[in-house]
């Protein structure tokens, strides 16, 4: 009789044990997901300001053309491919990151259109959404990090591969190019 | 970050217990001493701290936000702050937008309240606004989230709850002791002594009380108060990935000599650096709510990288001390710190500070009147009241409609 409740006693807690590991991939997969529609959120809005900001500049630097048709194809490709997959999106977001930080040097040679309160509030808004796809970008990854720890560590990883959780892709930009933040002179 | 949550918040109820304790024995000693029961001393004492805390809990964002004089900010009113709180927003993980609130004050300081995530605000002063370059005003806004995103908000505003009941219990008995007191002493003198020798004890144990109960609960809130302002450095820090903004952020806070106006002794933790510390006068390391400002700066540029274990590093340098919860340690990766923002011009500068005071002009109603010649007119909002419909450019001589 007693061995029975021991042993009825034992299945509970494995139960336990059991449901607090699922429940917790499942807590963090959804985090993951949850940051990767922010990113989403965020490289759209680029996506929205790009073409704005090339009939803002356009006016004014008759002589760069190839630069504004590098930002608005490079644009144009990153929307096309929104859908495919989390590196091949890296690869093309960055490309864009690079055409518009080459815009963004060239613009500093034309202080008419920096004096243009249009072209500076759309200024403060590309910021702005640069720096936001970089911070959800940096929480995306802290929590691929953290899920993908988990479906490989010890017990967590049993559950994981019970329940086909999968380890997720890490957003990584070609880190060279995104840092060359363009310089101000002050000549 | 969960569990660094967890581990702050162990201690920091070990605290709070402390404190209830120092409120439980001032309610019985002035139980006894007044009513002659303790039971009633102690029910006094907590239903005034429970009534106190119901408040605090649902009004006391909007309480501290309208005493401070903050006014709400949309999206539009000013572009630059609304982005950098949406930024920090995203980089700390935080689920809903916190509101965002301008106090029109040239003091330089920041504030988070709000009793959890989802009733979030964050208040600046105009001043600080004007003086912060992009990097600096993440480094702040960064910190402020820190203190929303640990739960030191509604911690905080519960130990100040805590801290002015014993206050208010202290003060008022030392009151009615000061006067009832003198009345019985002048009957028992004409009446030649009396009274019990219990009494005198109780009777001193309960002054000695009613003087050290306030020291201590205020010794326990700034205790509690210094550690979160560090581990919210230490979150901003890794929200920015750039530990130097806040630093030098901090360097103009605190090289800035005016007080915060609507600042009092129970709101000064909220703020980012002490809202009432005299410049020039150090504070002594007991009876202060915040860190001497010279040694945040110090550790957050003492930093390698921008990860906990950096901070803990550079801390345990500086103190020999441990802040960063050890778990919080435990399998993160190693961070590396950022390129610095390009530098703004100073015809940029000028745009910010005139952005700012437009905005501070428009929430106090104003009207702005653009003159072709170039001069700005700004209309009070009671000019309404005196029926002007047009008026004339004192510069150029132009006549404007109103």
């Amino acid at each position: 009789m007693i061995a029975l409740w021991v042993v009825l006693g034992i299945v509970v807690v494995l139960l336990l044990i059991f449901v607090a590991l699922y429940n917790g991939l499942v807590g963090m997969r959804n985090q993951c997901r949850n940051a990767w529609a922010q990113i989403d959120v965020q490289l759209k809005r680029r996506h929205d300001l790009i073409p704005n900001l090339v009939e803002t500049v356009k006016g004014y630097m008759q002589h760069e053309r190839q630069t504004l048709e590098a930002v608005t194809k490079a644009r144009n490709i990153a929307q096309a491919a929104s859908g495919s997959s989390v590196g091949e999106r890296a690869k093309l977001e960055g490309e864009l990151s690079s055409a518009l930080a080459r815009l963004m040097v060239v613009v500093e040679r034309y202080p008419d259109l920096k004096a243009n309160q249009n072209f500076l509030a759309l200024q403060e808004e590309l910021t702005s959404t640069e720096n936001k796809i970089s911070f959800s970008r940096q929480f995306f990854n802290d929590s691929v990090l953290k899920y993908n720890n988990k479906t490989q560590m010890f017990p967590s990883n049993a559950v994981a591969g019970m329940f086909n959780f999968k380890a997720e892709e890490f957003f990584e930009v070609k880190v060279a190019a995104e840092r060359e933040a363009p310089k101000v002179s002050f000549t | 970050m969960w569990e660094q949550i967890r581990s702050n918040q162990v201690k920091s109820i070990i605290l709070v217990v402390l404190m209830g304790v120092v409120l439980l024995a001032l309610g019985y000693s002035l139980g006894l001493l007044f009513l002659g029961s303790p039971t009633a001393g102690l029910v006094i004492a907590l239903v005034v701290w429970a009534i106190m805390n119901l408040i605090a809990y649902f009004q006391g964002d909007s309480i501290l936000l309208s005493i401070s004089g903050a006014r709400k900010i949309g999206p539009d009113d000013h572009p630059r702050l609304y982005n950098v709180v949406e930024e920090m927003k995203i980089a700390s993980g935080l689920e809903k937008m916190p509101d965002v609130y301008i106090i029109d004050d040239p003091a330089l300081n920041a504030f988070a309240t709000g009793r959890d995530a989802n009733h979030a605000s964050v208040a600046i002063t105009s001043g600080l606004l004007q003086k912060l370059n992009r990097d600096e005003l993440q480094g702040v806004i960064g910190h402020e989230m820190a203190h929303i995103k640990n739960r030191d908000v509604l911690l905080m505003s519960m130990l100040a709850v805590l801290l002015g009941t014993i206050v208010i219990l202290a003060w008022y008995a030392s009151r009615i002791l000061l006067f009832s007191g003198a009345a019985r002493g002048g009957s028992r003198r004409s009446s030649g002594g009396g009274g019990g020798g219990g009494q005198l004890i109780i009777l001193a144990v309960a002054i000695v009380l009613m003087i050290l109960a306030p020291i201590f609960a205020q010794l326990i809130y700034f205790a509690v108060s210094r550690r979160r302002e560090y581990l919210a450095d230490a979150s901003s820090a890794l929200y920015n990935r750039y530990p130097e903004g806040l630093a030098s952020a901090l360097e103009k806070l605190a090289s800035s000599d005016t007080r915060v106006k609507a600042a009092n002794q129970a709101t000064a933790p909220m703020y980012t650096v002490n809202p009432l510390q005299k410049k020039g006068m150090a504070a002594t390391s007991l009876t202060a709510t915040h860190p001497p400002v010279a040694e945040r700066i110090r550790i957050l540029r003492a930093m390698g990288g921008a990860s906990y274990r950096d901070y803990e590093r550079a801390y345990a340098q500086m103190k020999q001390k441990h802040i960063v919860p050890p778990t919080a340690l435990v399998g993160a990766a190693p961070v590396p710190l950022r390129a610095a923002s390009p530098e703004e011009a100073v015809t940029e500068k000028v745009e910010h500070a005139r952005d700012t005071s437009d905005l501070m002009w428009r929430l106090s109603n104003y009207r702005t009147i653009d003159c072709p010649c170039g001069a700005r007119l700004r209309l009070p909002p009671n000019v309404k009241q005196i029926t002007v419909s047009s008026i004339k450019c004192p510069h150029c001589g132009r006549v404007h409609a109103v």
